[in-house]
C-alpha cells in the first residue's frame, strides 16, 4: 500500500484514502464548443500512458476530498511529488536528481 | 514406550507433559511443545503424504516453513478443516486430528501411484502437449481427471466459522526474523529508544540457535543467550515481540504484511481470533531471515527418511527425537557433520558420512572421525533402497566404480545453504550473484532496509552478531536523524560457532544429463533434474520460461529448497553461467496466507452494508417484498393476501391512477448546490438552461459526460436564487457527486459554489394520483397547494405534521403528484400520517415495480435501463431539454461529434406488440426481417417491457436504428418459440396529452 502526500492536508496518508482520477494537465478548453474534431479527440480520447513518469490526478476522497496532481514513476510506483490542482507541471529532471 | 524414537535427556521438552493426537485416524502420543512432525517422528512415522503428480510416498524433508512434502489436513470439526498445513510448522495440541492428502484408498497403498509408472507421459509441460487432442475432450475428460489425480489438499466445503483480527502498526525499526542476527539487531535498535517490532515465524525466538549446539555467546549456550536476549527485549516498553508471526509480503514504502497465528496451536481456541493480520509501516526494516538448507539432487532422493541434516538436528536438539536408528549422511559441506556428531553423541548409530568433496577437513570433520564415524570422501550416494521408507543408501566413487550398499533407516542430506532473499527480492531489491560462494546475495536495495546474517551471506556467528548489532543501531539512529558507524559498546564475545559455508549446486553424480533417474529438484511440484533439462531442450531459454514450463519453484513453495538447484541445472544445460541465466522473481506470500486473514473483518455486512430507508420498517410491517438496488433495500411490491406479484402490481398501478399511492423515493440521490454562482455551475453541468428558472420552480435536468452521452437525470428544484435541490438516480448518487466535485475543483474553480450530499438527510414520500392533494392538504402548513399557487414542477418550503418540509409538486407517474421531503428522522412518522389520510381515499402503498410500470406508461425513461452510456438526449427523444442557446456545458462538444450526428443512430421508441397480450422480454433483439437466416441483422433491442393494466395491454420501449423515422412500421422480435411482431410508435401509452399532471 502506497503512502501518498496530500498537498492540501500536507501529510502522507495511506492509499486507501485516495482514488485515482486519470491523467493530469488535460486542459478543457474554455471555448470547447468550437474546437475541431482533432482537438476534441486529443482532449477526450488520447492519453499518454507512458512507461516512466506520469502526471496524474488523485482525489483524497476519504480525507479532505480535494483533487490534486501527482508525478509518479510507473516502473517503481514511486511518487516524485504531489501538488495542488491548477499548479504548473513540475520539472521532472529536477525531481529525479 | 509409546514414543520409541524419543531420546531421554535430549531436547527441551518435558517428558511428563504428554499430548494425544491422531494421524489418519490412528492415535499417538506426543509432548507439549512438539510440532506434528516431531511427534510423528518420535513415533517412528515417516510416511506422511503422497506427491503432487506422481503420488510418490513422501516424508519430512525439513523441520520448518520450507517443508515441501509433509502437507496434511488439520481438522477441528466439520467446518474447520485446513488443507496443506505444513506438519513441521503445526504445533501439537491435545486432540489434534491430522490426515494425509492426495492418496486413495490409503497412504500406504495408493492407486494413484500408477502415475509414477506413467511418468514418461507426465513429464514437464505434459498438459500442454498430450491432452490437446481432441480439443473438446480437455474440458470434459482430461482436465477433471487430471485435477482429481493431481493436487494437494481439498478446500473446505463450508464457510469459515472463525474470525480474524487486523492491526495497523507503525514502528521505526521492523526486524524480520528472530534468530541470532534478528535478536542482535533488535537489541541494538531498541537500546536507542525507538519503536521496534521483532517478528519470527516460530513459537519462540532463537532461530538456528535452537539446535546449533556448538554456539556459545557471552559464556552462554546459544539458545540460552537467545532466551536472555528475548527477556531483555520483552522488558522494554518500546519493543513489540511477535512470535508465530510470518512476514509474508514486503510491499512499497516499507509496508510489510505479517500474519500472526493466534489459536492454531491451542486445543481450545476459545473466543480469540484464529489469526491476526498485521499491516506494518516501518521507517527502517532489518531483514534477518536466515538461510535454508538445500537437499542433494540424486536418484530417488524423495524417499521418506531422506531429510535435511539441519532438520534431523533440530528434531534431536529441540524435540529430543532421533529420526532413525542407523543414519547415513550425504553432504557437500561441513554443517551436516554437526548433525552427525550430535546424533552420535546422543547414542544414535551413524552408518557413514558420504562426502562429495575429495578432501574434507576442519574441526567438525576431525571430530566426526574421532567419534568413530566412517567418513567417505570423494563419494556420492547414487540411489537408495526402500519404498515407503529409505532402507539403504547406494554409495559409489563420484568418478564411477564399484557400488556399495549401506543399510540405513534415515539419510541426512546437505548441499549447502541458500540465503533467504525472498523478502529482499519482494522489496524490489536486486540480488547479485557471488561467484566465490556460488549464491545470490542482496545487491542493490530499493527501499530503506538492510539484510543481516545468513540472508546477507554472512557465515560466522561472530561476524553475524557484529553485523546485526551495527545494522540495528544504524537503522535506529537513522530514524532519529543521526548517523552512526554502529557497534559502539555492543561487541559480543562469541566463544564458539559453526561454519555453514560451502556446498554444491545442481544435480549430484548419478543424476546427470546422461541418466533417466528421478532426482527431485522441487518436491512440492514433483519436478526432477530431467524435467529441467527437457524444458531447456524444448526451447525454454529464459529461467522464467523454465519455471513456468516445469512449475519449478512455483505455488506455495516459492523455490525455498529448489530454486538454486533448478537454476544450476538449467544453466549447465544451456552452457551458461548462473548469473547469465538469472533468478526468477520471488512472489509474495512467503508462506501461504489464509483467505480469512486477508478478508478479515470485511465479511457480510461489514463488507457490503445494507442501506434501509427511514420508512423501511413500515414497509416490512405491511408485507412489502423487497428488491436490492445497489446496497439499498427497496419495497418492490406490497402483496395483499392471495395476491401474486402480478396481481399486486396491477392493483397498485390502477389504484394510483384512480385514487392515489404512496411511494418511498428516499433512495434517490440528493445534492444541494449552493452559492452565488450556483446557477452558473448548474448551466455548466446540465444541458438545460437554469439562469432564468425562477425560485420555487423545478426543471427536469439531463447531465452528460464530456462525450455527449447521458450520464444521469433528475428533477432539480430552485429553492432560492443561490440554492438548488438536485436529485439524481439512486445508483448515480455517489458518482454524480464525484463528477460535480471534479468539475468544480479542477475545471471551474472560479465559481463560488458549495456542494453537499443530502441524500440521507431527507426522507422522500411520493404521493401520486388524482387524490394526492386532498390527502396532503390537512397535514401541510404554510403552503398553498392549489394549482394556481403551486403548479406542476414547483417546490415550496413549509411544514408538514409540524416538521419542516421541502414539498415538490412533480410526477414520475403522469398523475398529479407531490414528493414530500422531510428530515429522515421524521420520515416514518410523516409517512404514517399521510398513510392515515390516504386510507380515507382508498390509496395504496406501491413499490418499485409499479413505479416502473407507471413511468413506462408515460414514456419516462430510466437512465441505465433505457439508456446504456451510448445514448444522447436526441436518441432518447429529449432534445427539448438541451439549451440551444448555451455556449458551454459538459458534453456540448461531444454532441457535435460526427458519429453522434449521423443518421441511423439507435433511438428510443415505443413498441406495441401486435398481439396485445404478449409481453416482450427486456433485452430481446429487434430485427426487420424475421425470415432472414442466422446471423440476423439486429437493429435494436427492447429496454423496458411490462403488462399495463391501465392500458389493458402490454407496453414496451426500445432503441431502434433510425427509430424516430420508423413510426408506424412493423418490426420483429425473434424468440426461441417464434417471432413476435411489434409496431413502432410513440413511447407515451397513457394520457398522451399529459392533462392529468395538472389535475
Amino acid at each position: 500500500m502506497l503512502l501518498i502526500r496530500c498537498p492540501y492536508c500536507e501529510e502522507e496518508r495511506p492509499e486507501l484514502e485516495f482514488r485515482h482520477a486519470g491523467e493530469a494537465h488535460v486542459a478543457r478548453s474554455s471555448e470547447i464548443s468550437d474546437i475541431s474534431d482533432e482537438a476534441f479527440e486529443q482532449f477526450f480520447f488520447i492519453r499518454s500512458n507512458p512507461k516512466g513518469i506520469v502526471f496524474e490526478r488523485w482525489r483524497h476522497l476519504n480525507g479532505c476530498a480535494r483533487f490534486f496532481n501527482a508525478a509518479r514513476d510507473t516502473v517503481s510506483d514511486r511518487f516524485l511529488t504531489t501538488y495542488k490542482a491548477g499548479e504548473p507541471k513540475p520539472d521532472v529532471a529536477g525531481l529525479l536528481k | 514406550m509409546t514414543q520409541p524414537f524419543r531420546i531421554p535427556g535430549a531436547g527441551r521438552l518435558t517428558p511428563a507433559k504428554t499430548v494425544r493426537f491422531t494421524f489418519d485416524g490412528k492415535a499417538y502420543t506426543g509432548l507439549e511443545g512438539d510440532t506434528l512432525a516431531s511427534a510423528l517422528l518420535a513415533n517412528g512415522v515417516h510416511l506422511v503424504g503422497r506427491s503432487f503428480k506422481y503420488h510418490r510416498p513422501r516424508g519430512f524433508l525439513s523441520a520448518g516453513a520450507e517443508e515441501p512434502n509433509a502437507l496434511v489436513e488439520i481438522s477441528r470439526d466439520a467446518t474447520r478443516k485446513t488443507p496443506n498445513v505444513r506438519a513441521t510448522v503445526q504445533e501439537l495440541y491435545d486432540g489434534l486430528a491430522a490426515r494425509s492428502q492426495n492418496r486413495w484408498p490409503s497412504l500406504g497403498f495408493d492407486v494413484g501411484a500408477i502415475n509414477n509408472l506413467l511418468s514418461p507421459f507426465l513429464s514437464a509441460g505434459f498438459y500442454y502437449k498430450t491432452f490437446m487432442w481432441p480439443k473438446a475432450a480437455w474440458k470434459r475428460l482430461y482436465e477433471p481427471n487430471i485435477r482429481a489425480a493431481a493436487g494437494l489438499g481439498v478446500a473446505p466445503g463450508e464457510a469459515d466459522p472463525d474470525h480474524y483480527a487486523a492491526r495497523f502498526a507503525h514502528c521505526d525499526v521492523l526486524v524480520v526474523g528472530g534468530g541470532a542476527a534478528g535478536l542482535a539487531a533488535a537489541l541494538a535498535a531498541a537500546e536507542t529508544g525507538v519503536r521496534v517490532i521483532l517478528c519470527d515465524e516460530q513459537l519462540e525466538f532463537g532461530g538456528a540457535l535452537r539446535y546449533e549446539s556448538g554456539a556459545r555467546i557471552d559464556g552462554l549456550g546459544g539458545f540460552d543467550w537467545a532466551r536472555q536476549a528475548t527477556g531483555k527485549l520483552a522488558a522494554m516498553d518500546n519493543v513489540r515481540l511477535l512470535t508465530r508471526t510470518t512476514a509474508f509480503g514486503y510491499y512499497a514504502q516499507n509496508f510489510v504484511g505479517l500474519t500472526e497465528r493466534v489459536t492454531d496451536h491451542l486445543a481450545t481456541p476459545g473466543t480469540a481470533p484464529r489469526e491476526r493480520l498485521w499491516q506494518v509501516r516501518a521507517a527502517r526494516v532489518v531483514l534477518a531471515t536466515g538461510a535454508i538448507e538445500r537437499h542433494m539432487v540424486f536418484a530417488d532422493n524423495d524417499r521418506p527418511g531422506v531429510m535435511l541434516a539441519s532438520a534431523a538436528r533440530a528434531f534431536l536438539n529441540q524435540y529430543g527425537v532421533a529420526v532413525g536408528r542407523t543414519i547415513g549422511v550425504y553432504t557437500a559441506n561441513d554443517s551436516a557433520y554437526a548433525a552427525a556428531i550430535d546424533l552420535k553423541k546422543a547414542g544414535v548409530d551413524i552408518a557413514a558420512i558420504v562426502d562429495l568433496r575429495d578432501d574434507p577437513s576442519g574441526p567438525l570433520v576431525e571430530q566426526a572421525r574421532s567419534l568413530g564415524i566412517e567418513v567417505n570422501p570423494g563419494r556420492a550416494v547414487v540411489g537408495v533402497g526402500g519404498r515407503n521408507r529409505v532402507s539403504s543408501m547406494i554409495v559409489q566413487p563420484k568418478g564411477g566404480g564399484g557400488k556399495r550398499t549401506i543399510p540405513v533407516d534415515a539419510l541426512l542430506v546437505s548441499a549447502g545453504w541458500t540465503p533467504s532473499v525472498h523478502l529482499f527480492s519482494q522489496s524490489r531489491g536486486k540480488v547479485a550473484f557471488d561467484a566465490e560462494s556460488q549464491r545470490f546475495l542482496p545487491g542493490q536495495y530499493a527501499q530503506d532496509c538492510v539484510s543481516v546474517g545468513a540472508c546477507n551471506g554472512t557465515d560466522g556467528l561472530a561476524e553475524t552478531l557484529n553485523e546485526a548489532f551495527a545494522a540495528g543501531e544504524v537503522a535506529a539512529k537513522a530514524t532519529l536523524g543521526e548517523t552512526s558507524a554502529g557497534g559502539g559498546g555492543n561487541a559480543r564475545k562469541v566463544d564458539a560457532s559453526e561454519d555453514w559455508a560451502g556446498g554444491m549446486l545442481g544435480s549430484a553424480p548419478g543424476a546427470g544429463a546422461d541418466t533417466t533417474v528421478k532426482a527431485f529438484v522441487d518436491f512440492q511440484n514433483d519436478v526432477t533434474a530431467k524435467d529441467i533439462r527437457q524444458a531447456v531442450r524444448e526451447g525454454m531459454r529464459s529461467i522464467e520460461h523454465v519455471k513456468r514450463f516445469t512449475t519449478n519453484g512455483m505455488a506455495t513453495d516459492q523455490g525455498k529448497t529448489s530454486n538454486m538447484h533448478g537454476l544450476a541445472i538449467a544453466a549447465e544445460t544451456l552452457g551458461k553461467e548462473i548469473p547469465e541465466v538469472g533468478l526468477t522473481t520471488f512472489r509474495a506470500p512467503y508462506t501461504p496466507v489464509t483467505f480469512g486473514a486477508i478478508v478479515n473483518h470485511a465479511r457480510h455486512e461489514l463488507f457490503d452494508p445494507t442501506r434501509r430507508t427511514a420508512m423501511h420498517s413500515w414497509a416490512e410491517a405491511h408485507g412489502a417484498v423487497f428488491e436490492d438496488v445497489g446496497q439499498w433495500k427497496r419495497a418492490w411490491y406490497f402483496p395483499r393476501p392471495g395476491e401474486d406479484m402480478h396481481a399486486a402490481v396491477n392493483r397498485e398501478c390502477v389504484t394510483v391512477r384512480r385514487s392515489a399511492g404512496l411511494f418511498d423515493a428516499s433512495t434517490l440521490g440528493k445534492i444541494e448546490v449552493v452559492g452565488p454562482d450556483a446557477a452558473a455551475f448548474m448551466e455548466l453541468l446540465y444541458t438545460n438552461p437554469w439562469q432564468k428558472l425562477e425560485p420555487g420552480r423545478c426543471r427536469y435536468g439531463i447531465m452528460l459526460r464530456e462525450d455527449g452521452f447521458i450520464y444521469d437525470d433528475g428533477v432539480v428544484g430552485r429553492l432560492s436564487a443561490d440554492r438548488f435541490h438536485v436529485t439524481t438516480t439512486t445508483g448515480g448518487a455517489a458518482r454524480v457527486m464525484n463528477h460535480m466535485e471534479d468539475y468544480l475543483q479542477t475545471e471551474f474553480p472560479h465559481l463560488n459554489v458549495w456542494l453537499t450530499s443530502i441524500s440521507e438527510q431527507w426522507a422522500v414520500i411520493a404521493v401520486q394520483g388524482p387524490k394526492s392533494r386532498d390527502i396532503l392538504a390537512p397535514l401541510v402548513e404554510g403552503i398553498d397547494l392549489s394549482d394556481a399557487a403551486m403548479p406542476h414542477m414547483s417546490v415550496r418550503e413549509g411544514s408538514i405534521c409540524g416538521v419542516p418540509t421541502r414539498l415538490f409538486r412533480m410526477s414520475f407517474t403522469g398523475e398529479r403528484g407531490f414528493e414530500v421531503n422531510v428530515p429522515a428522522d421524521y420520515g416514518q412518522a410523516v409517512w404514517e400520517a399521510i398513510w392515515a389520510e390516504g386510507e380515507k381515499y382508498g390509496a395504496c402503498a406501491y413499490g418499485t415495480e409499479a413505479m416502473h410500470v407507471l413511468r413506462a406508461e408515460k414514456g419516462y425513461i430510466i437512465v441505465g435501463q433505457d439508456t446504456d452510456g451510448t445514448v444522447t438526449p436526441n436518441d432518447a427523444g429529449l432534445d427539448w431539454a438541451v439549451g440551444k442557446k448555451k455556449t458551454d456545458f459538459v458534453g456540448i462538444r461531444g454532441l457535435k461529434r460526427p458519429d453522434l450526428l449521423a443518421s441511423g443512430r439507435k433511438q428510443l421508441v415505443g413498441l406495441k406488440t401486435v398481439d396485445p397480450k404478449v409481453v416482450l422480454e427486456e433485452g430481446a433483439q429487434i430485427v426487420q426481417d424475421p425470415n432472414q437466416p442466422i446471423p440476423m441483422t439486429m437493429i435494436g433491442h427492447v429496454t423496458s417491457s411490462y403488462w399495463s393494466e391501465n392500458c389493458g395491454r402490454s407496453i414496451a420501449m426500445g432503441v431502434v436504428a433510425g427509430g424516430h423515422g420508423r413510426l408506424g412500421e412493423t418490426l420483429h422480435v425473434p424468440m426461441p418459440d417464434g417471432s413476435i411482431a411489434v409496431e413502432i410508435g410513440s413511447a407515451v401509452f397513457f394520457d398522451e396529452m399529459g392533462e392529468r399532471l395538472h389535475g
